[in-house]
């Protein structure tokens, strides 16, 4: 149960660059989530802290240590693979042990870490089956049983769900959490599904081209995301961005963002966006803050209305579909309220959970 | 249709596309063993008859056989040929799993231009290289040895036993590696220990091969050896049964036999190995 320290990393194969400097602290017994599209860089840096791909500048750091040039087997770690990578002529059992087998431990020992990981997994009775006659649950659970009898520094999952069928992928990604609360220990795990990232990670890292674009705790990152990129890619559906205008209206300040669209942005943001005054912005605002007409039940909640596009009914919710000044936005409406594609509807937008972009830089204001 | 019709048609239909040719490749494949044994039990006599069926045998006798076993140094040759093919697939299949190991797994610069060149040093053909190679042997004092061959075979075979194990090597994921590597293992443990194993129907594909191509390699044998207790079994049986325009049809026959024998059995232990070894994919 280590920190595990990156400092100034970088990878580059060839000419082309992975991973361009990335600078992070994963606590002790933290679970990290590193997320982003793929080709983001997140696998490297993982197999940069596995030791499986040299790292052409920087510093990693587990614990005290500096592991730069320490052999992936001298760095105490554990790694569940994508496709689990189970040994397939060996049964579980010898899976399991083949760490601590090569360690040279005791049997005894063995076997009672081997019991002890099984029981934790619920993998008792496949102890004498080969790899062959598990299913994908209990193949990743096989896996993770593996990593856990080693009792390392430090775990590191490289997409560990995205072999497994949705319904499984949900349930195993509660075990995972489940199985971190039981066995305290430093996590790093890679996904690309921000969901996974949302309900799994103490703190979660968004890479994006291969840097940092920002360290947050989940519901940190969803409330107060510091890049588009990361306003995008953090919530599902993803949030609306629309090109809009900043203007003083008197005493405040309001965003245009058609003719006939023009919202009142809250007191106390004013401050904040004082200095972008008669700008072009883009304006960042998230389905579920987009709704069918409500009563308001804070000041800074407005309506407007606009011309229904496409509608998708979810269930609970319906989503609809307009446009505006080109763009196509989404609200999340509850379904008796919808009107037909054609129509006008009456729309509430939550002001106070809007965002403001500098198209420049890409940066939250 | 009804459905003994229809039975019918599926039988007529397996007839025409499976067994007639599964019978003529099966008959194409035995007659010639069939040819060889009943030559090498007919009488004289009876093998230079031509007025009778040549796919009988009326009065069958050992005699080729003991004139085989007993005229000639057959069983020497036969020893040859095992100890020569045995030694030089060993050597092939060490140098063939450290070599394919290393291009299917280690990224070094110039790795694919050399795996290239190692395939064209196999495209090579032993006719062009029987010279050189002779004069090397020479040099070496190896001239009319068995080791002569020990060393040659393994230059054709080397390359063959390589580029067949760069592809099983490549089918088995990287991950199992990385995977054993960060669970404590040394690369060469790695690689012994989780890589190995699992490649065994590959090395066994080549390793048959390999013996397959020695036991029957004729080239450099002729060339390489010339005192009759050092040949192997094909140039053996060419060189002494055929005397002139003499061939001794009934020796040279049964030498033929009892010379495939032993491929044989190498072939029927491991055929499942091998067919799996063929066709790849090791799963995970």
């Amino acid at each position: 149960m280590a920190q595990i320290l990156l400092k100034d990393l970088y990878k580059t194969y060839g000419e082309t660059p992975a991973v361009r400097g990335i600078n992070l602290t994963i606590d002790e017994n933290e679970f990290v989530v590193l997320v982003g599209p793929s080709g983001c860089g997140k696998t490297t840096t993982l197999r940069m802290i596995a030791g499986l791909e040299h790292i052409t500048d920087g510093e990693i750091y587990i614990g005290e240590r500096l592991i730069n040039d320490v052999p992936p087997r001298d760095r105490d770690i554990a790694m569940v693979f994508q496709n689990y990578a189970l040994y397939p002529h060996m049964t579980v059992h010898e899976n399991m042990s083949f760490g601590l087998r090569l360690r040279k431990l005791p049997k005894d020992e063995i076997q009672r870490r081997v019991k002890e990981a099984a029981d934790i997994l619920d993998i008792g009775e496949l102890l004498a089956r080969r790899p062959k006659q598990l299913s994908g649950g209990q193949r990743q659970r096989v896996a993770m049983g593996r990593a856990i009898v080693r009792n390392p520094e430090a775990f590191l999952f490289d997409e560990p769900l995205s072999n497994l069928d949705a319904k499984l992928r949900v349930q195993m990604r509660t075990e995972i959490k489940l199985i971190h609360q039981r066995v305290r220990t430093t996590v790093v795990y890679v996904t690309h599904d921000q969901v996974e990232a949302m309900t799994l990670a103490d703190r979660i890292v968004v890479m994006n081209d291969g840097i940092v674009e920002q360290v947050a705790s989940p519901q940190e990152m969803y409330d107060n995301p510091s890049t588009r990129f990361v306003a995008g890619f953090i919530g599902s559906p993803s949030m609306n961005f629309l090109p809009c205008k900043l203007t003083g209206n008197g005493s405040g300040l309001s965003v245009i963002l058609s003719d006939g669209i023009r919202l009142n942005v809250p007191a106390d943001r004013e401050g904040r966006y004082r200095d972008y005054l008669d700008r072009d912005l883009t304006f960042g605002i998230r389905p579920e803050h987009l709704t069918e007409q409500r009563q308001h039940t804070n000041a800074d909640q407005q309506d407007f209305s606009c011309q229904v596009g496409v509608l998708e009914p979810m269930g609970i919710d319906t989503m609809v579909f307009m446009n505006i000044e080109g763009e196509d936005v989404c609200a999340r409406a509850a379904p008796k309220s919808v009107k037909n594609p054609g129509e006008d509807m009456l729309f509430t937008i939550d002001m106070q959970n809007m965002h403001l972009i500098d198209p420049g830089t890409d940066k939250v204001l | 249709m009804s459905t003994s019709a229809l039975v019918g048609e599926t039988y007529r239909r397996r007839l025409i596309v499976f067994y007639i040719p599964l019978f003529l490749f099966v008959f194409a494949m035995l007659f010639p063993f069939f040819w060889m044994l009943i030559t090498s039990i007919k009488t004289d006599a009876e093998l230079y008859n031509r007025r009778i069926s040549p796919f009988l045998v009326r009065d069958p006798t050992l005699e080729h056989w003991r004139m085989l076993f007993q005229d000639t140094l057959f069983l020497q040759w036969t020893w040859n040929t095992l100890w020569v093919a045995t030694v030089s697939t060993g050597i092939s299949l060490f140098a063939g799993v450290l070599g394919g190991y290393a291009l299917a797994r280690l990224t070094f610069r110039g790795s694919t231009v050399f795996s290239v060149w190692i395939f064209i040093t196999y495209l090579v053909p032993p006719a062009l290289l029987f010279i050189p190679l002779t004069g090397v042997m020479s040099f070496f004092g190896l001239v009319d040895s068995r080791v002569s061959l020990m060393f040659a075979y393994p230059t054709f075979l080397v390359p063959f036993c390589i580029w067949l194990l760069i592809g099983y090597f490549q089918t088995i994921p990287k991950e199992l590696e990385e995977c054993a590597r960060i669970d404590g293992a040394t690369r060469v443990q790695a690689m012994v220990k989780i890589v190995l194993p699992l490649a065994v129907p590959g090395i066994l594909s080549a390793g048959i091969f390999a013996f397959t191509l020695s036991w029957n390699e004729f080239l450099y044998a002729l060339v390489f050896l010339s005192s009759p207790e050092n040949k192997t079994v094909p140039v053996g049986v060419t060189g002494e049964l055929i005397l002139g325009d003499v061939f001794f049809w009934g020796p040279l026959m049964a030498g033929a036999l009892f010379g495939s024998v032993p491929v044989a059995i190498v072939y029927s232990f491991f055929v499942e190995h091998y067919v799996s070894g063929m066709t790849g994919a090791v799963k995970g």
